[in-house]
């Protein structure tokens, strides 16, 4: 690795009305190096690469590439200049093909696309960083983590020396996040400098060569990575110590709470999900699922909650045979649900706090009598939540989209909890949330289950099932393929997601 | 496009979420402030392209404003009188009719918005409860008033809720786009009118079998006029009742468990069914409610002071249409609606009587309020990019390029 500085950015501030988003922060990037930008949400990382990227202009400070300093106006300048981003959310058309997607709007001049020189230099490019997708498949027929490599190949067709990364692993699974690492570690062998921005610090470690990280719109430090840990860069980036472990006093399960039998259910195109899964969850437990994204376990959930209707099988609630209820009957029966995606199930973000605190019960006493709503009555419970479980950025009228995702989680948290469930479903419950948020919902999960209350814990994160879960279920294609309690390693459940039990038998 | 907009509610405006801090709390606000800005800037730029058009026939525009301004009565403000006899309160009363039919068929719209659809089929709507009220009030006369007034009106706001009904139970049970069923449905109580009134119809005139016009309804149906000659088209009590629909739709939206429902399935119908809202139910009964707000204008329109309805008024009639606009200018709020009805009903009787071809050109006189509707539907469909606009001033300012790179 040369020491070449590629770009530099220097003092940049960037003001909004009200708030300062980037005050005099500064990094550079060396040629052929990982630097990720880290920080919590609403720390400034966004801002600053998009200013980098040509959407906003700083207030003040200059941007120095190969020591010249330049000035985009838009992301074309930034894009001529050998930048190029990947943003959090794909920018992509659908219906075109994953060719036609990457050369578009870099079309070589003709009337006629010439379609086969397009994709056969997709096809170089893609063969050449390893960043493997068909050109001639369509963008609505392919996987978040193909659409992701063709956001990165549109940027390396468009010549990008220097590419932006927002929070690449955020629609990931571990195994896709894996395989874009070994891809980055290429383009770097290249020569090619990334910028990688994130909030996670396992994968900060892992994969960057050097570390900025951001607090509250300032460059706090920048460190190389190797001799930083997850303990000093939570410190750097939440200004305190961190509470990295859970910890928790032994579980003392009751009686069973949750009982689920021989569950079948299909998704929307009909396909089987969920196989034949039986588990009972007690009161006091948490218990864990584990397994790869689309493994059947939103379908599991949603069959739980009443939101998708069961093929066959049992589902008992406190003893009580539930089967076929609605959403509504199962809300009555003591099931809380934390779901998987907060802003598309969990809020309505146009309502405010207060609103969406009484989703499940607005008709209900005491906020509502014969279909009157009582405002007041709604906005005092809201204030009292508000102050107990620490909802920061609003009052109780404050819009939830308003909030940031770890304040929009605890406004559902707070719902959830406050309804006093006998049964409480976390799905994912700290995805997209910064280290100290994270913080705050683990605690809060485990105190729950000291009250007794039988949780059921859904992650993507197996480092998240393994520090909660008391017993931990391994789901493999809508079958539970495994049961572990005690310790356990992070291979052996890795595998068994994997479905390595068919593996070991062949 | 934000067609909806809550801020009379307990919620915010409609900005864009995913975000944080005091940047989105300030975005929030310069929306709110856009939820005032944008109506009014739209009907000035309106205005002020409609001005042009008098402009190009040789007029001067804003002697052709005050006349339509005083045509509409609303120089009644400056010397108020009841005396029906002043030019200006009779040409008041007119207005505030035509306000009247707005109001109801704006809330028509608005609702069926503030729940996530658009409701395009207000003159279907109206139309029936038009058709349905002329039934009532001329079939069964011979009652005593209050029962057979309020029968009718009951009957006109039933037929509008079950017209508007289908195409809510079409959307519930099948997917079938509100937007499509309601033209199709607007197109179905056309030719239904056509029918009853037409050669041998049901409700074709009785005494005289080459009219294709209905029956006037009954003296016992007709509704108290209070301001004006009942005779002469005054001001009757229909307009208390639309007032008293604003607050109505104002209260059933903010301060009910189905106006939370209603805009919950509204902003996000996955949120909605996970919070145990019956998504399908309340689409239907969305859309019943939207329905039996253009049911009304039509029934107090019949029995306030249509009395009877001809095959040949049927093409020419649009408030239905009209309702799509007051909404939109109106932004779905109850004080927005009845601003934006009094605006139209001012422009629909003010732009149609009385105006000298000296001020402005006779044929551009009456389609002028279609020239405004047509604009401020244009510019509110486009109020993202009217705040766009407003917003990029600020960018533009400190524009000093560098020179560029060399790549």
């Amino acid at each position: 690795m040369t020491e070449e500085r590629v770009l530099e950015m220097r003092g940049i501030r960037k003001e909004f009305p009200g708030v300062i988003a980037n005050d005099d922060v500064s990094f550079d990037v060396r040629r052929g190096e990982v630097h990720a930008l880290l920080g919590e949400n609403g720390a400034g990382k966004s801002t600053l690469m998009n200013i980098l990227y040509g959407l906003y202009r700083p207030d003040a400070g200059e941007i120095l590439l190969h020591g010249k300093p330049v000035s985009f106006n838009s992301a074309r300048d930034a894009i001529h200049a050998g930048v190029g981003m990947v943003h959090q959310h794909f920018m992509l058309i659908p219906v075109m093909t994953v060719a036609e997607n990457i050369v578009l709007g870099m079309e070589p001049p003709g009337i006629l696309l010439d379609e086969r020189g397009a994709e056969q230099r997709v096809r170089e490019l893609s063969e050449q960083y390893g960043l493997i997708v068909e050109p001639r498949a369509l963008v609505s027929e392919i996987t978040v983590g193909q659409e992701q490599r063709v956001e990165i190949l549109k940027a390396l067709y468009r010549g990008a020396e220097i590419l932006i990364l927002d929070e690449p692993t955020a629609v990931l699974t571990p195994q896709e996040a894996h395989e874009l690492f070994g891809i980055l570690r290429s383009l770097k062998a290249d020569g090619k400098s990334i910028v990688f921005i994130t909030h996670k610090l396992n994968e900060v470690l892992e994969i960057a060569d050097r570390i900025t990280v951001l607090r509250r719109g300032k460059s706090v430090e920048t460190v190389p990575a190797a001799g930083a840990t997850e303990a000093s860069l939570a410190r750097a980036m939440v200004g305190r110590e961190v509470l990295l472990r859970v910890e928790k006093a032994p579980a003392t399960p009751g009686d069973v709470v949750l009982s689920i039998g021989d569950l079948h259910v299909r998704d929307d195109r009909g396909i089987a999900k969920v196989r034949g899964v039986t588990f009972d969850v007690r009161a006091g437990e948490i218990v864990g699922i584990a397994g790869v994204d689309g493994n059947g376990q939103t379908e599991l959930i949603e069959a739980i909650t009443g939101l998708r209707k069961s093929e066959s099988g049992t589902i008992e609630v406190d003893g009580r045979s539930v089967h076929d209820a609605t959403a509504r009957e199962m809300l009555d029966v003591g099931v809380g649900h934390i779901p998987e995606d907060r802003q598309r199930r969990g809020l309505v973000l146009e309502f405010s706090i207060a609103e969406n605190i009484a989703l499940h019960d607005y008709a209900k006493p005491p906020v509502a009598k014969w279909g009157w709503l009582f405002p007041q009555r709604l906005i005092e419970r809201a204030s009292r939540l508000i102050k107990e479980f620490d909802i920061r950025g609003g009052g109780p009228l404050t819009r939830a989209g308003g909030l940031s995702g770890g304040n929009q989680q605890k406004v559902v948290v707070a719902r959830e909890i406050a309804r006093d469930p006998k049964v409480l479903i976390a799905a994912q419950p700290t995805r997209g949330l910064d280290v100290g948020a994270i913080e705050y919902l683990h605690g809060r999960i485990v105190s729950e289950r000291d009250k007794g209350r039988a949780v059921v814990l859904v992650s993507l994160e197996l480092e998240e099932i393994l520090s909660l879960s008391d017993r931990i279920l391994v789901i493999y294609e809508g079958e539970i393929v495994g049961e572990h309690t005690g310790d356990v390693s992070e291979q052996a459940i890795g595998l068994e997601m994997l479905g390595g039990r068919e593996h070991e038998a062949a | 496009m934000s067609l909806v907009d809550p801020n009379d509610s307990l919620s915010g405006g409609p900005e864009e979420p995913e975000a944080t801090g005091s940047f989105v709390t300030s975005l929030a606000l310069k929306q709110r402030a856009g939820g005032v800005a944008v109506p009014l800037v739209t009907v000035v730029v309106a205005f002020l392209m409609s001005g042009i058009v008098v402009l190009a026939t040789g007029h001067n525009p804003l002697l052709a404003y005050r006349d339509i301004f005083n045509g509409a009565g609303l120089n009644w403000i400056f010397h108020p009188t009841t005396n029906i006899a002043n030019t200006a309160a009779y040409n008041l009363s007119q207005t505030l009719l035509q306000t009247t039919t707005l109001i109801l068929c704006g809330l028509a719209v608005a609702f069926a918005f503030r729940s996530g659809m658009f409701n395009i089929g207000g003159q279907g709507q109206y139309f029936v409860g038009l058709f349905v009220a002329n039934w009532v009030g001329s079939d069964l006369a011979g009652m005593s008033r209050l029962p057979h007034v309020l029968l009718a009106i009951g009957a006109a706001i039933l037929a509008g809720a079950i017209w508007a009904g289908i195409a809510g139970f079409l959307k519930a049970t099948v997917g079938a786009h509100e937007v499509i069923s309601t033209i199709m449905l607007n197109w179905v109580a056309y030719w239904i009118g056509s029918w009853l009134f037409g050669d041998g119809g049901p409700l074709q005139n009785s005494a005289d079998k080459t009219l294709p016009i209905s029956n006037d309804v009954a003296n016992s149906a007709k509704l108290p006029v209070f301001w004006g000659d009942p005779q002469l088209q005054g001001l009757h009590v229909g307009f208390f009742v639309a007032i008293a629909a604003l607050v109505v739709f104002y209260l059933v939206l903010n301060r009910t468990t189905a106006g939370y429902e209603v805009r919950a399935v509204g902003f996000n119908a996955e949120a909605a069914a996970y919070g145990g809202i019956n998504v399908k139910k309340n689409l239907i009964r969305a859309m019943a409610i939207s329905g039996a707000f253009a049911g009304l204008a039509g029934g107090l329109d019949m029995l306030g002071y249509l009395f009877h309805f001809g095959q040949s008024d049927i093409p020419v009639s649009s408030v239905g249409f009209l309702g799509i606009a007051v909404a939109l200018l109106g932004r779905n709020t109850a004080i927005g609606t009845g601003l934006a009805a009094l605006l139209f009903g001012a422009l629909l009787f003010g732009t149609t009587h009385g105006l000298s071809s000296n001020v402005i050109q006779p044929e551009l006189a009456g389609n002028l309020t279609y020239i405004i509707q047509g604009l401020v539907v244009l510019f509110i469909g486009a109020d993202v990019l009217i705040l766009y606009v407003w917003n990029a001033r600020r960018f533009l300012r400190p524009k000093h390029r560098h020179a560029e790179v060399a790549a």
